[in-house]
């Protein structure tokens, strides 16, 4: 007797933070179907950026997502600047990337301490939110703000780089880099982690390019697709540096990509510190904007972000679209989780990094009878953990 | 001091639950559960279900489609129950005030306890925010 019960993956849960319901059809512990409601979390930004100025729209464009708010900003500003025809002086641009890097580094430290919580070992979570304290640092430092740093403005970067900053950042990659090696090593050698990471959620090549998937996810199914390298901007066209792709297709794979991610990214940093050119940081822009349609695009930490902006000759955009990294990856997603676990949700949604907050609850529909519960993400969670001890 | 009122005042459960914002004041949220701020000193404990919380912290604007949600994890709190509104969203509404699927505020969904303003506000200032509850909790009744 087969029965198919509907699990709502919904609104809350105490370690991933946004907003998402998925309602997976389950047939005893394979999943059978899932069907993502997304909208919990839609505030009507792009059209209220239609509202208000270019230079208001600075601060609501980094509010779209507290996490990769530097990658929105970065490319909102390439989009106006290259509406406007300004040049942005090379050390604003080396700047950029820099808090770009460091932005990656505080993601890919934050979401291997998820990761980890999500299969149950709390010791690995500790570890790593304590190492990301040294990057909220760094960003504090070189900012002001640990989360928000507006430091893109159009034309330039709010704030410079000093000589004593430089060689505190030095100081704090070199140790998040050295952290991060040694996560590395844990996550390739303990039993606990490949228990529950190698083929699971698997996501073959082929599917990977036509479900058009993005960043680390992309890379961990092999694919060398990345906006840094295929179309630089910011200063990527100067540092030189490797696209990380491992063959795995599975979570595993993507959390020796992202660990790998990392030690690249100090690597740029470094770089970008000891190449630092001299000169302005900003350039006077004017306010008002030619009329122009224009596409940019950034690698954010979760993968490429892609934002269109349409202008009419005023002060205020007339459209602008955002395409984040999560949309695209969720197609992808649904592919990973039909065929898998019950008790492996978690850990794949976890594991392409999602950008909606609060995903606790899911339901369960029983095939057969059509039946359907609830559980909390935080319930699920336990019973994946508590699943994996009994195997 | 009975030893109920000892127990929830010296161990009392958060539910975090983002109601639409941006993550900013999430990650502060959860930084704040980690070795260097470590709210676990408090005896806090980040909690999944709504029927094991006494506090409810609260992120982000209202938006339309969560208001219904919000409401249903309020009232599924057991009583004395607080909510403390973390950053400008949940103040005012902050950045997206004047968006047309927000509510701007949420004390216009749920009585609030506690604001922390702050875009977002640091894992101290949160804290700080979640003892003054208690204190006048601590107050307020004999």
């Amino acid at each position: 007797m087969s029965s198919i019960i509907k699990i709502p993956f919904g609104p809350q849960h105490p370690a991933l933070k946004e907003p998402e319901n998925f309602m997976f059809k389950v047939d005893g512990e394979y999943v059978v179907d899932v069907t993502p409601r997304i909208g919990y979390a839609h505030r009507g930004i792009e059209k209220a950026l239609e509202d208000r100025t270019y230079i208001q729209d600075l601060y609501l464009i980094e509010r779209i997502c507290g996490i990769c708010s530097h990658a929105h900003t970065t490319c909102y500003t390439q989009a106006v600047e290259e509406a406007l025809k300004v040049d942005v002086p090379p050390r604003a641009k080396y700047i950029r990337t820099i808090v770009t890097e460091l932005e990656r580094i505080h993601n890919h430290y934050f979401w291997l301490g998820i990761v980890a919580h999500e299969i149950g070992f709390e010791t690995l979570f500790m570890y790593t939110w304590r190492d990301r304290e040294i990057v909220m640092d760094l960003l504090e430092l070189l900012s002001g703000n640990r989360v928000q740093y507006a430091m893109n403005m159009i034309g330039g970067v709010r704030r410079d780089i000093t000589p004593e900053i430089s060689s505190k950042i030095m100081k704090g990659v070199k140790v998040l880099g050295e952290r991060m090696k040694y996560y590395k090593k844990i996550c390739s050698d303990d039993k606990t982690i490949l228990a529950r990471s190698v083929n699971v959620g698997i996501l073959k090549t082929k599917d990977a390019i036509s479900l058009c998937a993005v960043g680390p996810t992309l890379r961990a199914s092999n694919v060398k697709r990345d906006v840094r390298a295929d179309d630089p901007y910011a200063a990527y066209d100067e540092i030189p540096f490797h696209v990380v792709t491992y063959d795995g297709c599975d979570v595993a794979s993507r959390i020796a990509t992202r660990c790998d991610e990392v030690i690249e990214s100090v690597e740029i940093i470094r770089y970008a510190l000891e190449h630092l050119p001299t000169g302005s940081i900003e350039v006077i822009v004017s306010r008002v904007v030619p009329p122009a349609e224009i596409i940019s695009r950034v690698e954010a930490p979760r993968g490429e972000n892609l934002h269109y902006l349409r202008s009419n000759g005023t002060d205020k955009p007339s459209r602008y679209k955002v395409r984040s990294p999560t949309l695209a990856n969720l197609t992808a997603l649904c592919k990973m989780l039909i065929g898998g676990y019950i008790a492996d949700i978690p850990i794949v949604i976890a594991g392409i990094d999602p950008c909606f907050c609060c995903m606790d609850r899911l339901t369960f529909v029983d095939i057969n009878n059509d039946e359907t519960w609830g559980w909390e993400g935080e319930k699920l969670r336990r019973y994946g953990i508590k699943w994996y001890k009994k195997q | 001091m009975g030893l109920i009122k000892w127990a929830r005042t010296k161990s009392p459960w958060l539910l975090h639950f983002n109601s639409g914002g941006c993550a900013g004041c999430d990650i502060e949220v959860v930084a704040a559960l980690n070795p260097k701020f470590d709210i676990e000193r408090f005896g806090m404990l980040l909690k999944g279900s709504p029927r094991h919380s006494d506090i409810l912290v609260l992120t982000g604007p209202i938006t339309f489609q969560i208001k219904n949600r919000l409401k249903r994890i309020y009232n599924q709190m057991p009583e004395p129950k607080f909510v403390i509104a973390i950053g400008s969203c949940a103040i005012s509404g902050g950045v997206y005030r004047g968006c047309y699927n927000v509510h701007e505020g949420a004390d216009k969904v749920v009585p609030v306890d506690v604001y922390v303003p702050g875009c977002p506000p640091k894992p101290e200032a949160i804290i700080d925010g979640i003892i003054k509850v208690l204190k006048n909790y601590e107050k307020a009744t004999p």
